[in-house]
């Protein structure tokens, strides 16, 4: 499938997953992918003093808008990125509601967390109607929200259903029902699920899945499973028969190192390769593989491989089925076929 | 499997001492550096030098459950069979229940408890208010300490970015509740205080507006049922603090070598240390084998030279292997330094995930050998 046409099938893509899976470093790569494909796209963070900035080798950013890596001549747009946080949301919210004068005290006065407790989800609500109004915006054609690692991405996603259906009027209500609305609508957001090719990760993902599609409502994209070993045909042979055939020498002992490092990626490789076809066994979702990166310190070159990886794992993904695809974008529009 | 193989190490090395000495045991650690897993082999050694064990685990995954063999685990401590000298139990923390118990404990009367208990804004903060699950995770060792006979508590906390917020979680919910906005409602006839709560009255009207009438109502009704409790809720928290500080309760940071969450170990080692909490152990989860002393460099060179060939390929994932081990040795060094003299524990990327007993075993065998091993050069 083409990279900008997948990529232009929603305006927000949430990138969703439990800690530790490498959610922000898929965001990174993602939103990398979408750049180079010629889509001004921006990050939204949620949490802050996450690793994305470090990626971009750029300094950490904030509520401000910051360009993390500048369009090229070869077609490249903006990755762009900031941070958007409940309380300033919310003070957006109040200030576009007419209520600026008490805005501002409402969060000197600490009064936000009594109204948050008062009203659960309020939080996640204003951060999700926040992207949306983002997301509107001409200059940009995706937006790609890094959701918050703590806890479940089913509550963050959720409180907007659950809000509806508590408040059943006033403002809060159409703030709830306007972000189930974008949730709920593939056209406007798709939630990419993040994995590690092991057994509780994926176990965690599969269930998350299903939740979130009976319980939200949501579409979900490919499922993105990280950190998988790349291929590398010569480690089965026995080290000592390929040193003959290369003609080279081995010192004393390495014989032993090179077969035991190889006996444990094939191992490893071989567990990574069961849980992906458990997972799609389980989960009747296209997966995107990224590589393992061995450098394990996740820098620019590495987002550029990465990002390589997903351009290099959308194009083999197979192309949507018109008959069931809502989207309403041409498939085979022949523009975007020579903008590619 | 592996039990004689731990019980062969003798005395357990630096954590073997650290779970004998200690009668609480608190793992941190941000999500998905195998906090989890970590406190329950803490447990079950604490059951195999004989002691009464109990561990407390967070994870709504119920990761732990599966590790121990259990269907489902309850809040309330369940006995595990197995053949140890100690006892070990385990619970999944319900935050709900572990706050109506609070509730009940410090109510005046039975109906101030029920009136509390059926009160929404109330059953919001004890799901929704952040920090809650921190809190009740404290509330719950305290309690498990106090009013249980075990002898070693071993707990897990939230998978939160700010897994540390337990520290600060008392205060949170005391802060709401001396909210100033509340206390000049919670006094309407004091005569100074009678002019500003005008304006509370006018500003609370306002928010309404925005949140809805009935929220507020719900916060109100909280707020004049809760009267007179606060001061109990207060000093049960100060307690808790106490006992996070004692001499006999062990922090253990508990970290995965990438650079990001030794990054944020390192800022739950200075947030501990701001605390006056010394981390007493860092156990490194997932770390990488190296297989010889060859470095990265010089296997890439052989890699790049023989390209092509089975060699190559061979040496190519030698050098992958060697940078990935050096570089998460370098993400380690400074961790290292910030908690020393807290001994350092790697524990290897293992071939399969922990469901069982053997597994938490297997792991054990190298939390309590491997204790203060030296980093390879």
């Amino acid at each position: 499938m083409d990279p900008a046409q997948f990529l232009t099938e929603s305006r927000v893509v949430i990138v969703a997953g439990k800690g530790g899976v490498g959610k922000t470093t898929v965001t990174a790569a993602l939103a990398r992918t979408a750049a180079l494909a010629g889509l001004t796209t921006l990050v939204v963070e949620v949490e802050g003093k996450s690793g994305l900035a470090t990626l971009y080798g750029q300094p950490q950013f904030a509520y401000d808008e910051v360009v993390l890596s500048p369009g090229g001549p070869q077609g490249a747009a903006d990755v762009l990125a900031r941070t958007v946080t409940p309380d300033e949301a919310l003070l957006e919210y109040l200030g576009d509601h007419g209520l600026n004068r008490i805005s501002r005290r409402l969060v000197t006065s600490g009064a936000l967390d009594v109204v948050a407790t008062a009203v659960p989800g309020i939080r996640d609500i204003l951060v999700l109607g926040k992207v949306k109004s983002l997301s509107r915006e001409e200059r940009i054609d995706l937006v790609v929200l890094d959701a918050p690692a703590a806890g479940h991405a089913i509550t963050f996603l959720g409180s907007a259903r659950g809000l509806v259906d508590a408040v059943k009027v006033g403002p809060i209500n159409t703030q709830a029902q306007d972000v189930l609305d974008l949730l709920t609508d593939p056209a406007l957001c798709r939630v990419l699920l993040v994995t590690l090719p092991e057994e509780t990760p994926v176990n965690e993902l599969i269930e998350t899945a299903y939740n979130l599609e009976d319980q939200v409502g949501v579409s979900l994209g490919p499922v993105v499973v990280n950190g998988v070993y790349p291929d590398l045909a010569g480690i089965g042979a026995d080290p000592v028969a390929a040193a003959r055939q290369a003609g080279a020498a081995l010192r004393p002992g390495e014989a032993g190192h090179l077969a035991d490092a190889a006996a444990f990626r094939r191992e490893r490789a071989q567990l990574q390769a069961e849980q992906m076809a458990r997972l799609a066994a389980d989960l009747p979702l296209p997966q995107l593989a990224l590589p393992f990166q061995f450098s394990a310190d996740l820098g620019p070159a590495d987002l550029a491989v990465l990002a390589d990886s997903v351009r290099d794992g959308i194009a083999g993904l197979p192309e949507p089925d018109p008959a069931s695809t809502p989207s309403t974008a041409p498939a085979d529009d022949p523009a975007t076929e020579a903008a590619s | 499997m592996s039990g004689p193989v731990m019980d062969a190490a003798g005395d357990g090395g630096a954590l073997g001492d650290l779970v004998r000495r200690s009668s609480i045991v608190v793992c941190t650690g941000s999500g998905g550096v195998g906090k989890t897993t970590t406190a329950a082999v803490l447990a079950l050694e604490g059951a195999r030098q004989g002691r009464r064990t109990v561990v407390v685990t967070i994870d709504p995954a119920k990761r732990l459950a599966d590790a121990l063999g259990l269907e489902g685990l309850s809040d309330t401590p369940s006995a595990i069979a197995g053949d140890w000298p100690g006892e070990l139990s385990a619970l999944m923390l319900d935050t709900k229940s572990t706050f109506d118990g609070l509730i009940a404990k410090y109510a005046g009367s039975p109906d101030q408890a029920e009136a509390i208990l059926a009160n929404r804004f109330y059953r919001n903060i004890s799901s929704a208010l952040s920090g809650t699950q921190e809190y009740m995770a404290m509330e719950k060792l305290y309690e498990l300490h106090e009013e249980h006979d075990f002898d070693l508590v071993v707990v897990d906390t939230p998978p939160t970015r700010n897994a540390l917020d337990f520290l600060d979680a008392p205060r949170n919910i005391t802060r709401l509740l001396d909210h100033k906005l509340f206390r000049l409602l919670m006094a309407p006839t004091r005569g100074i205080v009678k002019a500003l709560n005008v304006a509370a009255q006018a500003f609370l009207h306002t928010v309404s507006r925005v949140v809805g009438g009935e929220a507020i109502d719900d916060a109100m009704t909280f707020f004049h049922a809760f009267e007179g409790m606060e001061q109990g809720f207060r000093d049960r928290a100060q307690r808790v603090l106490e006992l996070l500080s004692d001499e006999g309760t062990a922090f253990v940071l508990v970290a995965s070598p990438r650079r990001d969450t030794v990054e944020e170990a390192g800022y739950f080692a200075e947030r501990l240390g701001e605390a006056d909490i010394a981390v007493r152990a860092l156990i490194v989860n997932r770390m990488h084998p190296r297989f010889g002393t060859e470095t990265a460099t010089a296997a890439r060179e052989r890699a790049t030279t023989l390209a092509g060939t089975d060699l190559g390929d061979l040496y190519t994932n030698l050098a992958d292997f060697a940078l990935v081990a050096s570089r998460e040795e370098d993400h380690l060094r400074g961790l290292a330094a910030k908690v020393a003299p807290a001994p350092v524990v790697r524990v290897p990327f293992l071939a399969t995930d922990v469901h069982d007993l053997d597994g938490l075993a297997a792991i054990g065998t190298h939390v309590f050998a491997a204790a203060d091993a030296a980093p390879s050069a």
